[in-house]
């Protein structure tokens, strides 16, 4: 089992540790609807020194990383962060991922934990452009400040004007005393803030420092229970749930990341096309439940007639509006808003109404 | 971990307060950890008479389902009807205001199969 350069200081601050994606991580802490809530209302911070970095560089860079992804890197500009997927050849995913661009010649590319070993393999078998390729996954960490209050926190501790970095956009600068820190305005759980990355060794001093500046605005620590509490309610897609190697980006209602633009001759880019041009026979659609009842991953979705029309593929119960969320795959036209659905769970049929995520809007 | 002396347990993170034919269940403090937050408690069996080991209800938590099973087999005489507004006394007091249904045990020597806390505590290590 893998640490992260955390371990012990998640201990210290009472997280209870499980395997996840072959790292010993800290699913809670306080609890799942408290570090829930917390994070909407002020600030919570995450170990996610388990994502993958893969650094692609050289003058083939951006080819490769357009042909690899399915949004349009020539859109991005150096500063910028792109969400992305890895489209898998078969029409499937083979992970979903944020792209850095540095300039024109350096991407970061961060990638799921359970998947960077694929992720590489797949990322090298592909490069027949002779980039420069880097896993950094092993000696890079990355925290998650998220939360209203997160970017007073980190502003307390760089001389960078962090106003004067937009959503989706980064920096590399001073941090807490350590020299070019990869500051991110990005994040997983729509309350606002920042992901940062460096070298493991600076890791604990970071995390002390963090959590000192972070006293005044009650920063707490999060596990990986609320991250996913966090993204499902705003409708965020997790890989192994509502994306896979089986699933589709358009299907999955990541047509907004899938650019059929000119020059971006990305893998699977003409079956894709095709299958939109043909029209999808499934979307991924969120939901709510109209009686008790959780939806879970794998649970038939099924008519008033009793059919099976599509699966659960996340759900939970929304720690903020108290009320049962979902998305899951339902053949066409069930994925309309304000269709009724049920959910096959265990004995009984659960009513539940088709919406538009996300479930909730963070102030 | 709590662990009351006084308390029968099940290798599914049961406990058990046996008091004449009457056996009250709950759910560990052990158990109540691994679920994380309690979202509701669903038990649709009172009235019924169900064999030891099969399912008289499930407990959802924000993260996971798991089913709640028989320690000993009887009659469903009471359940907790604080858990339908408080789901999360669960999480707060398993062993007190958090306990599940009552049973009017058939066969007292099906108690024999429960744990000790001495041999629960072996078993969550």
């Amino acid at each position: 089992m893998r640490k992260t350069v955390f371990n012990d200081i998640h201990r210290k601050m009472g997280g209870r540790l499980v395997p996840f994606a072959g790292f010993e991580m800290p699913v809670e802490f306080a609890g799942v609807k408290k570090e829930h809530v917390h994070v909407r209302e002020k600030a919570g911070i995450f170990d996610v020194s388990h994502m993958g970095e893969i650094w692609v560089s050289g003058e083939h860079a951006t080819e490769l990383v357009q042909r690899l992804t399915t949004n349009d890197v020539h859109k991005l500009t150096d500063g910028r962060v792109q969400y992305s997927c890895f489209p898998n050849g078969k029409g499937g995913i083979v992970d979903d991922l944020l792209v850095y661009r540095v300039h024109a010649d350096k991407y970061l590319l961060v990638v799921n934990a359970s998947n960077i070993e694929k992720d590489w393999n797949w990322v090298v078998a592909h490069n027949h452009h002779g980039a420069d390729l880097e896993n950094a996954s092993d000696s890079t960490s990355q925290l998650a400040i998220q939360g209203p209050d997160a970017a007073k926190i980190l502003q307390k501790l760089t001389p960078a004007d962090l106003g004067a970095v937009p959503y989706y956009s980064f920096i590399f600068d001073e941090l807490a005393g350590k020299k070019n820190i990869l500051i991110s305005n990005t994040g997983y759980t729509g309350s606002g803030g920042f992901e940062i990355y460096f070298n493991n060794a600076e890791g604990p001093e970071i995390m002390d420092v963090l959590m000192e500046a972070g006293r005044e605005f009650d920063l707490q620590p999060a596990g990986l229970a609320a991250r996913d509490t966090l993204r499902l309610e705003m409708g965020f897609c997790l890989y192994g749930n509502d994306i896979d190697d089986t699933t589709s980006p358009l299907e999955a209602g990541l047509g907004w990341i899938t650019k059929f633009t000119e020059g971006n001759d990305f893998i699977d880019r003409t079956f894709l096309e095709q299958q939109k041009e043909q029209g999808l026979k499934q979307r991924l659609a969120g939901f709510e439940l109209q009686e008790r009842g959780i939806a879970r991953k794998d649970y038939p979705i099924v008519n008033e007639e009793g059919n099976v029309i599509g699966r659960v593929t996340s759900g939970t119960m929304s720690p903020l509006t108290g009320k049962t969320i979902g998305m899951g795959y339902v053949e066409l036209p069930y994925n309309k808003v304000d269709t009724v659905i049920y959910v096959a769970i265990r004995n009984k049929q659960i009513p539940a109404i088709v919406v538009k995520p996300p479930f909730y809007q963070p102030a | 971990m709590n662990v009351p002396s006084e308390l029968k347990y099940t290798k599914d993170h049961e406990w058990v307060r046996i008091e004449g034919d009457t056996a009250t269940v709950g759910v560990t403090d052990f158990a109540q950890g691994e679920l994380g937050d309690v979202v509701f408690v669903e038990i649709e069996t009172e009235g019924e008479t169900l064999s030891q080991g099969e399912t008289f209800g499930t407990i959802e938590a924000v993260k996971t389902v798991s089913d709640l099973f028989m320690p000993v087999g009887g009659e469903v005489i009471e359940v907790n009807e604080k858990l339908e507004d408080t789901p999360d006394i669960v999480n707060s007091d398993p062993y007190g205001d958090g306990w599940m249904v009552k049973i009017r045990i058939e066969d007292a020597s099906e108690a024999d199969d429960l744990l000790s806390a001495s041999d629960y505590e072996d078993l969550i290590g």
